[in-house]
């Protein structure tokens, strides 16, 4: 299978006595779906925003399709961030516009200025959008704007957002981190599905190992800005998650045990 | 250790208390305040203005002359008000760090914002006076400035508080600079600067009347000219006139704030 995405000792530094990232490296396959998982202020968001530039990475490589994305001028990162789309913990929706004024959006980085600043958007954009809400079960909701809806509706807005740029790969940074266990399923089955169906590469951080342990084919496993493990999920166990999120991780583990019994 | 903590707060506040009144007592003593005679000469001036300051018929045969010079009053404020407006969000979203392009645009940008914001539109009418006289671009200025200044800090905190998140979102997918302040900016954030544009036009026509009375145009000009003439019926006439407008104007306002928000 091909590489899509490869990291070569990337490092980040906010400021003298901030190191979020250090010396990481790993790789992603395509069509491969990969949770980070870790302890909060681990650089797991950091890490994520490297890759499509929306943080600047230190130093080092980071090999997307081929090319390495941090030596990118200004338009070949625009085309770079048309080609992945990006899903947030609160949405990032534009609230007062509707649903598929939204969704259209995901367009607006293919379009010269004047269309984007009129937002002028051809059929076969929006019919496009059309089907990806459908697929979502947003198909009664076109219309409405985006402050009437649920936490889990909007975050499907905020998918078909991701989706109607045609990405090659998805970076969703926490997306079920502020939704209940129905709407996180959802979310998760979704992504999942656009996984296998659509072969597209899903690199997602979350907080909920049982979640992480369900639906991925490989988990990345940060602390303090280190990769301290990178394997399939069937292996971690106690140890591992000891030195992901430290000592008292046990609890996490009997959830987990939990979930996976019923 | 947390006794200590309450005991020190309990200091301060002490602390804090002997030094208002220290100030308050040295205040009153500098300059020869008679708290007495202040408060019984309350009641003297409240004698005074109701066997005076009321509106009789010969003042009501001036009402159109006060309208008139009202309505300059409104229109001027209103002007000043919607062109400063334009200014200023240019300005906020140079100095916006949602929106902002650069560090150094961004410094400029909130310098000048808090200059003009931290003049008194009072002290901008002495100043423009200077350079145009009496007339009533000084005031149209004075007003413009204050304004301006005023409306580039709302702005700003405005577009970052409401627009920071989508925008973040819109940036991600490849968008184009103006792209994203037509489609992300500006619709989450025109209630907020709507409504911060409407209390400006209020704060604006209440300021005009001080203005008018330092550059002689409007309604504070005439209100000084009845005043110094000692016309004191057709000066109170001016007042309730000015206030009906004020509450007239903030009703409307409130009313627009409802339906947009
Ligand atoms: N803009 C920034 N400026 C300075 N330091 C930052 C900035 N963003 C993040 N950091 C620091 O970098 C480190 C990693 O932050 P990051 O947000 O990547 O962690 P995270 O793993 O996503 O945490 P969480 O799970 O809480 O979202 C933290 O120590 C944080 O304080
Ligand atoms: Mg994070």
């Amino acid at each position: 299978m091909a590489t899509l995405l490869e990291f070569k000792n990337v490092s980040k530094q906010y400021s003298k006595d901030t190191k979020a990232l250090s010396d990481v490296n790993f790789a992603v396959n395509e069509g491969e779906f990969v949770s980070i998982i870790g302890p909060s202020g681990a650089g797991k968001s950091t890490l994520l925003r490297c890759i499509n530039r929306m943080i600047e990475a230190s130093s080092g490589e980071i090999i997307f399709d081929g090319a390495n994305v941090t030596e990118f001028k200004i338009r070949e990162l625009k085309r770079l961030r048309t080609r992945i789309g990006m899903i947030f913990q609160h949405y990032n929706l534009v609230n007062r516009l509707s649903v598929i004024e939204n969704v259209l959006h995901g367009r607006l980085g293919y379009k010269s200025t004047l269309a984007g600043v009129l937002g002028i958007y051809n059929e076969e954009e929006k019919r496009q959008a059309y089907s990806i809400l459908r697929i979502l079960g947003l198909e009664d909701h076109i219309y409405k704007r985006c402050d009437q809806l649920s936490g889990g509706q909007k975050q499907r807005v905020g998918i078909a957002r991701a989706l109607v740029q045609d990405p090659k790969m998805l970076l969703c940074d926490e997306p079920i981190a502020s939704l209940d266990p129905n709407a996180s399923k959802i979310i998760m089955d979704h992504l999942r599905n656009i996984s296998s169906s659509m072969g597209i590469t899903v690199l997602i951080n979350l907080h909920q190992v049982d979640v992480a342990i369900k639906y991925s084919d490989r988990i990345i496993g940060v602390n303090k800005g280190t990769v301290v493990y990178d394997g399939p999920p069937e292996e971690i166990k106690a140890n591992e998650l000891r030195s992901i999120y430290g000592i008292e991780a046990e609890e996490l583990l009997v959830n987990q045990g939990a979930n996976h019994a019923g | 250790m947390l006794d200590k903590y309450f005991a020190k707060k309990r200091r301060d506040s002490l602390i804090f208390c002997a030094i208002m009144i220290s100030l308050t007592l040295g205040a009153i003593i500098i300059t020869e305040y008679d708290v007495v005679k202040g408060f019984t000469s309350i009641v003297k001036a409240a004698e005074w203005t109701s066997s005076n300051f009321y509106p009789d018929e010969k003042a009501m045969n001036r009402l159109p002359d006060i309208l008139d010079s009202l309505t300059e009053t409104v229109l001027v404020s209103i002007a000043a008000t919607t062109v400063a407006a334009l200014f200023a969000l240019l300005f906020a979203m140079l100095g916006s760090s949602t929106t902002g392009v650069s560090g150094v645009f961004s410094s400029l940008s909130r310098g000048v914002a808090s200059l003009f914001r931290n003049i008194d539109v009072a002290a901008w009418s002495m100043i423009l006076l200077f350079s145009f006289g009496q007339n009533v671009l000084t005031g149209y200025f004075a007003l413009f400035f204050g304004s301006f200044g005023f409306l580039t800090r709302a702005f700003m905190e405005a577009i970052d508080e409401v627009s920071s998140s989508s925008v973040e979102a819109l940036r991600a997918t490849g968008a184009s600079y103006f792209s994203i302040i037509f489609q992300s900016v500006i619709p989450t954030s025109v209630p907020l600067l709507l409504s911060w544009i409407l209390f400006m036009v209020e704060t604006n026509i209440r300021h005009a009347t001080i203005v008018g009375i330092l550059t002689g145009t409007g309604i504070g000009f005439l209100f000084s000219l009845y005043y110094k003439s000692l016309n004191y019926s057709s000066a109170s006439l001016l007042v309730i006139v000015i206030v009906i407008t004020i509450l007239l104007i903030e009703y409307i306002s409130n009313y627009i704030r409802r339906v947009i928000l």
